[in-house]
């Protein structure tokens, strides 16, 4: 054990992401002083470490020990992927290795859709999460996706296709915005999905106006090898509800963080997750939600799934400001461990300012109920199968909320084919 | 045919059946009594498979079959069923799915077609009604929010879809309203025939005015003290355990 060799590796790791930049940077698309900044605040604070307590228990020491290269510009062949995309009705915007394919994608008709350059948004902190700063110097590409006011936009993908480039081990950072105008209402399904070694690093900022309603399901199921570290912000006005699902069942070493403020009244913000861990991942699903006015609510059911030599986390923090009267947070964390060697790091956080509130916040760890299992096999299930059937029922909790059908059924698809793959 | 030989067996060592014989021939209903303590449920898991409860000594078949050798799902393929003393809560799982998984589980295992889903829930309809079970039974979760009555009536509603050829009734009376006694027992009933057999675990005589047995049997410490026709049951219910349970001593 030697702590004093972390901080070089993570520094390296920087030096080579800075460089990278300082060879593309005449290339890159977009506002060259927001990226510059970034690369200054990079330069400065390095990548984050494990003594940061927001990064603990997910250290980025194998991903500091890997060299990354720029994903080539020849047209990627992505047909396996692709064919790997569930099933569900609705245009789509695909981006392959960071970027985005044409060719690939259908444009909705009822969203106004820009892309071919990163879209910063307003949202992102650089200055707070280095990953962040990491994307806005070299984000490359994004979707910018508005929904006009009043418009019922349907369901729209978003499609990342991480494609194996001959064993060159790749980084892209896209960054997205999404805005919903006034009563504008969206599912986006984003999905997830790569080859080989890589780093996807996306920043997403997600704007709700008064009244409108964003379902955000994701599906992340990147590459074994992946590294998936994603960050959003989402900010919620008056009567706006931003209802987001993760399943989180890919990539070695994931992260998923997300901002959520509930900015106007009688706001909703949903940051449901469910994480299936097979030996040899880490997941790590961090949330903050701050109630920043009154009579909002906020939910969190967070459940992770441990087999083999896997480690999860859940960091959540929900945040009450004083003004933040009469608000609802829940929060729920469980996560059921199907192997001695599986670990679970669970840190739930609460700050409140505001005197008439009502927080709840719960984390169980546990196994299989021998009871449960002695009582499905007598009734003739297999061991295995009495097994899944007990790990869906668990996970039953958090993905219920969901009402998109086809979305559904492409998740309890990807499921099935996990516990296919990952008998515990 | 479940032939018990000389059954000796314990939880985590500590011996609590001390050498049972029992023959119930096929299409026979056999009651065992006995007081509290004395190694009824205890037979019923071994019987059924539960992790910990081994056998030392002695043996198990049904129809020829070693049970104690095999895995409790592979019983329940061969036709064993325990109706739980106290069925468990599976949060999350819809009842409906839980009695097809389990239907097709065993059909699979037997080699026999699987089940789709229009015909299981015909059956399970069917099956319903005759125990006066309301449909949205099937929507709820397995025993969660149940009542008492609910559960068992759940049990053997499992057992009316899964027509198994062996039923161990674990204490199924304990519980229940006469109407529910009433119901339960001619859901057990319903099964009975030439190729059904059942052991009927309970405490009390009254079930046993509902479900008439072929032979009785008295537990005592782990073992057969007695053996008689329905009437040994009006025995015990008018004098007790205690005298019986002395002159074996």
């Amino acid at each position: 054990m030697s702590a004093s060799l972390k901080p070089s590796a993570l520094q390296g790791a920087t030096e080579a992401f800075v460089t990278r930049f300082e060879g593309l940077k005449a290339r890159l698309p977009g506002d060259g002083d927001q990226r510059e900044a970034a690369a200054v605040l990079l330069r400065r604070t390095g990548l984050p470490g494990p003594r940061e307590e927001a990064w603990r228990y997910t250290n980025l020491r194998s991903l500091a020990d890997q060299e990354f290269h720029e994903p080539l510009t020849e047209v990627a062949d992505c047909a396996e992927l692709l064919a790997r995309v569930p099933d569900i009705d609705a245009p789509r915007l695909v981006f392959v290795d960071g970027r985005f394919r044409d060719d690939l994608s259908a444009v909705p008709p009822t969203a106004g859709v820009r892309v071919g350059g990163p879209a910063f948004g307003l949202l992102a902190r650089p200055e707070h999460e280095k990953l962040v700063a990491l994307n806005t110097m070299l984000a490359e590409d994004g979707a910018e996706i508005g929904i006009a006011a009043g418009v019922d936009a349907g369901t729209l993908l978003l499609i990342s296709l991480a494609t194996d480039q001959n064993g060159r081990a790749v980084a892209f950072h896209p960054r997205h915005t999404i805005s919903l105008g006034e009563g504008a209402r969206l599912t986006l399904v984003e999905i997830g999905l790569g080859e080989g070694v890589y780093l996807h690093n996306p920043v997403t900022s997600v704007v709700v106006a008064k009244g409108a309603s964003l379902t955000h399901l994701r599906i992340q199921n990147e590459g074994a090898a992946a590294f998936v570290l994603s960050t959003l912000y989402a900010d919620v006005a008056e009567r706006g509800t931003y209802d987001s699902f993760t399943l989180a069942l890919g990539g070695r070493l994931t992260r998923a963080e997300i901002h959520a403020r509930l900015g106007g009244p009688n706001a909703i913000v949903h940051l449901n997750a469910a994480q299936l861990l097979a030996d040899g991942q880490h997941a790590d699903f961090t949330t903050v939600v701050s109630h920043d006015a009154p009579n909002c609510a906020s939910r969190q059911t967070v459940k992770t799934v441990l087999t083999g030599k896997s480690r999860g986390v859940f960091q959540g923090k929900i945040e009450v400001a004083r003004a933040a009267q009469k608000t609802d947070g829940y929060q729920m964390n469980q996560a059921l461990l199907l192997s001695d060697e599986a670990e679970m790091d669970s840190k739930p956080q609460l700050e409140i300012y505001a005197d008439d509130v009502k927080c709840s916040h719960g984390a169980t760890v546990g196994e299989l109920d021998p009871e449960q299992m002695f009582y499905l096999r007598s009734r003739g299930l297999p061991e295995a199968e009495a097994r899944s059937l007990l790990v869906r029922a668990f996970l039953a909790e958090a993905l219920d909320p969901i009402t998109h059908d086809q979305a559904r059924a492409a998740m309890e698809a990807a499921i099935a084919l996990w516990w296919e793959r990952h008998p515990a | 045919m479940l032939e018990i030989k000389n059954l000796h067996a314990g939880i985590n060592d500590k011996p609590i059946l001390n050498g049972i014989d029992l023959v119930v021939p096929t299409g026979e209903v056999h009651a065992i009594m006995g007081p509290n303590g004395s190694g009824k449920s205890t037979l019923s898991y071994v019987l059924s498979g539960r992790d910990g409860y081994a056998a030392t000594e002695g043996s198990a078949t049904f129809d020829g079959h070693d049970l104690l050798e095999m895995a409790p799902e592979a019983r329940a393929a061969l036709g064993v069923f325990l109706a739980f003393q106290y069925p468990v809560e599976l949060p999350g799982v819809g009842n409906a799915n839980f009695l097809r998984t389990a239907l097709n589980a065993q059909r699979r295992a037997r080699g026999e077609a699987e089940v789709d889903a229009p015909s299981f829930f015909k059956l399970a309809r069917a099956a319903m009604k005759a125990l006066s079970m309301p449909d949205d039974m099937l929507k709820r979760n397995v025993n969660v929010g149940f009542s008492g009555g609910e559960k068992k009536r759940n049990e053997v509603l499992q057992m009316a879809i899964l027509k198994p050829r062996l039923a161990i009734l674990d204490e199924t009376d304990s519980g229940l309203d006469i109407d529910a006694l009433k119901i339960v027992a001619d859901g057990v009933n319903d099964q009975r025939g030439p190729e059904f057999s059942a052991v009927i675990i309970t405490h009390y005589q009254r079930l046993l005015d509902y479900i008439v047995p072929d032979r009785v049997h008295v537990l005592s410490a782990g073992r057969i003290i007695r053996s008689g026709g329905p009437e040994l049951a009006k025995e015990l219910e008018a004098n007790g355990y205690a005298g019986m349970v002395a002159e074996a001593a």
